[in-house]
């Protein structure tokens, strides 16, 4: 069998991605820099950076650490706003044929709702990720994907926004005691699907200064040294909720890393950090993932999806 | 900007020059397409190396055809792993190099006299810079300095770049000792531009000079960045626009080279009251 006839097609709630990486919300802004490496349209779709309802400046740096087989960052969604948003930069990923699931972030339901209302007006989005679950907002009693209350609340509210106009796909944080119950919640209000795992909560300490290297102190971990908390945590949603399709994520540099995640019950893929590394990464793994599938036998890339759960 | 490409780049030469290394790579794609002040991202270590940021580095010398094809050279500090691990490479051996990236220095039209200032490896980028200075019949003059004599990096062959080259060191083991800024003020008067790449506080004395005789004055940064193509957003710096507004811009993209009175040097490290979406 030739590698163009395995299905390679991704379903998300009523949207089926006809490949299976995406790249992931904050590591590929909103696609004009990767474009100039690979066509937009030959990966799955744009996950395009959490935007909020104003424009933002981000925090101040330093904003990033290297850490061994990761990163530390901090940037604190630095973005345009939602209305220069939706006049530039959807029109222009339209334009190049990129599929685009639009990232919102809000301060509070209410802004998660009208973020949402203005999403779901503008032409040429596939679905949107709800960012319940950036680590560097100023009160962490504020990340809604870690009470299950506060991330019910939001998703409802963004379902009461969109209806059934838009799959609705809710990102989770790690950085729970069971993010199990959380994927329970958000599919309960509405989430057609979740994309998990957001980056972990660290620091690092510059011992030459002795104070903590970033500016915001604490930093979201992202790269390889993550990739085995997003697989259990993968595996664990997979196995609670096995209708609920999962965009995975956290530290997939290569195509059988990504296969690991679809292993655990990933239905596609985003690649996140590998991108900074390798600006290709995104087609590369793709491809990588591809012949793999094929390699094992699969007709369809979703007979592998959650195949390590089999006894 | 130049679209920039990836490619894998052959190590053709690895020199040590005083405390730096001169690494020349086989970069036909990248070296037709570089201007002066560009710069490349490096892919350090191994297949399964536990480094996952490019390094970054100004390109010294950008050669269309030589006998290697295309090459470009950089002049690299080793002062961590990954530096390290690229100033270990022998001839032969492959790297995975990004580039052309960033802005280019703007040339004068007009044949200009030009005072280029260069501290520590910062120099490097300013050599190419001279030569195409020299071709608009633009007058020359160069100052390189760093903290001692095998930190400076001013080649026998840049002297071909300038017209003029004069060293400081601070312990004063080469050239004059003192500073690179300590003779700006004298020669203000006759100087109509200036280029500058170095570490941070240099180019901000060099520039709150440059601004008393309002002087245009282009920075080249070093930030630290994670990505080098502008979609990470670490190596922001405050910027003020031609509308007069401070904005947190990547200093890979719209930069390295910033006019140095836009540029708001205090602030760096901050994000200064005023800032485009910043806190209220």
């Amino acid at each position: 069998m030739s590698i163009n006839q395995i299905d390679q097609s991704a379903k998300f709630g009523s949207v089926t991605f006809p490949f299976p990486i995406f790249t992931a919300s904050g590591c590929a802004a909103n696609g004009k820099e990767l474009s100039q490496f690979f066509k937009l349209s030959e990966i799955g779709a744009v996950v395009t950076k959490s935007v909020m309802s104003n424009p933002r400046s981000g925090r101040a740096t330093p904003r990033m650490a290297e850490t061994a087989s990761g990163m530390l960052n901090a940037i604190g969604l630095q973005g345009p706003g939602i209305d220069s948003f939706l006049e530039h930069d959807l029109p222009w990923l339209h334009a190049e044929g990129a599929r685009t699931i639009v990232s919102i972030a809000g301060e509070s339901v209410e802004e998660f709702a009208a973020l949402a209302r203005k999403v779901r007006q503008a032409p040429g989005v596939s679905a949107i990720e709800v960012n319940i679950s950036c680590p560097n907002v100023e009160n962490r009693g504020l990340v809604f994907a870690c009470d299950p209350v506060s991330a019910r609340n939001v998703i409802e509210a963004v379902k009461r926004s969109v209806g059934n106009t838009l799959p609705i796909i809710a990102k989770l944080s790690p950085d729970v005691t069971d993010i199990s119950i959380i994927a329970r919640e958000v599919h309960d209000a509405g989430a057609d699907a979740v994309a998990m795992i957001n980056t972990l909560l660290g620091m690092v300490i510059d011992t030459k200064k002795m104070r903590p290297l970033l500016a915001n102190k604490t930093g979201g971990l992202s790269g390889p040294a993550i990739r085995p908390v997003a697989v259990r945590a993968i595996y664990q949603v997979h196995a609670a909720l096995p209708k609920l399709p999962i965009l995975g994520m956290g530290g997939v540099m290569s195509g059988e890393d990504a296969f690991e995640l679809i292993l655990a019950g990933a239905s596609g893929v985003s690649v996140g950090t590998a991108s900074f590394n390798d600006p290709n990464a995104a087609p590369r793994i793709q491809r990588e993932l591809l012949e793999i599938v094929e390699q094992r036998g699969f007709n369809a890339l979703s007979e592998a999806v959650g195949y390590a759960h089999r006894v | 900007m130049t679209t920039p490409v990836q490619t894998q780049c052959e190590v053709i030469s690895n020199k040590r020059v005083g405390a730096y290394h001169h690494i020349t790579l086989s970069a036909d794609k990248i070296s037709e397409r570089a201007k002066p002040g560009n710069f490349i991202g490096i892919s350090v270590g191994d297949e399964k190396s536990s480094m996952l940021l490019r390094r970054s580095f100004a390109i010294y010398q950008a050669s269309g055809r030589g006998p290697f094809g295309g090459t470009i050279e950089i002049i690299v500090s080793a002062n961590g792993a990954g530096t390290r691990w690229l100033v270990n490479r022998a001839p032969h051996d492959k790297i995975d190099v990004v580039g052309p990236l960033g802005n280019s220095f703007g040339i004068p039209v007009e044949p200009v006299r030009a005072l280029l200032i260069g501290g520590g490896y910062g120099s490097a980028a300013l050599f190419s810079l001279g030569d195409a200075l020299r071709q608009r019949n633009c007058r020359v003059e160069m100052i390189v300095g760093a903290a001692t004599a095998e930190k400076v990096f001013a080649p026998v062959e840049g002297k071909r770049s300038v017209h003029s080259l004069s060293i400081f060191t601070e312990d004063g083991s080469m050239g004059t000792q003192g500073r690179v800024t300590d003779p700006i003020a004298s020669l203000l008067d006759n100087t109509d531009i200036i280029y500058s790449c170095g570490p941070m506080g240099m180019l901000q004395a060099i520039s709150k000079l440059a601004a008393t005789k309002e002087i245009p004055c282009q920075s080249a940064v070093e930030e630290s960045m994670a990505c080098g193509i502008g979609i990470c957003m670490t190596c922001v710096l405050p910027v003020i626009g031609d509308d007069g507004q401070t904005r947190m811009v990547r200093s890979c993209t719209e930069g390295p080279i910033f006019e140095g009175s836009r540029v708001r040097w205090d602030d760096i490290g901050t994000v200064p009251s005023g800032t485009y979406g910043g806190p209220k």
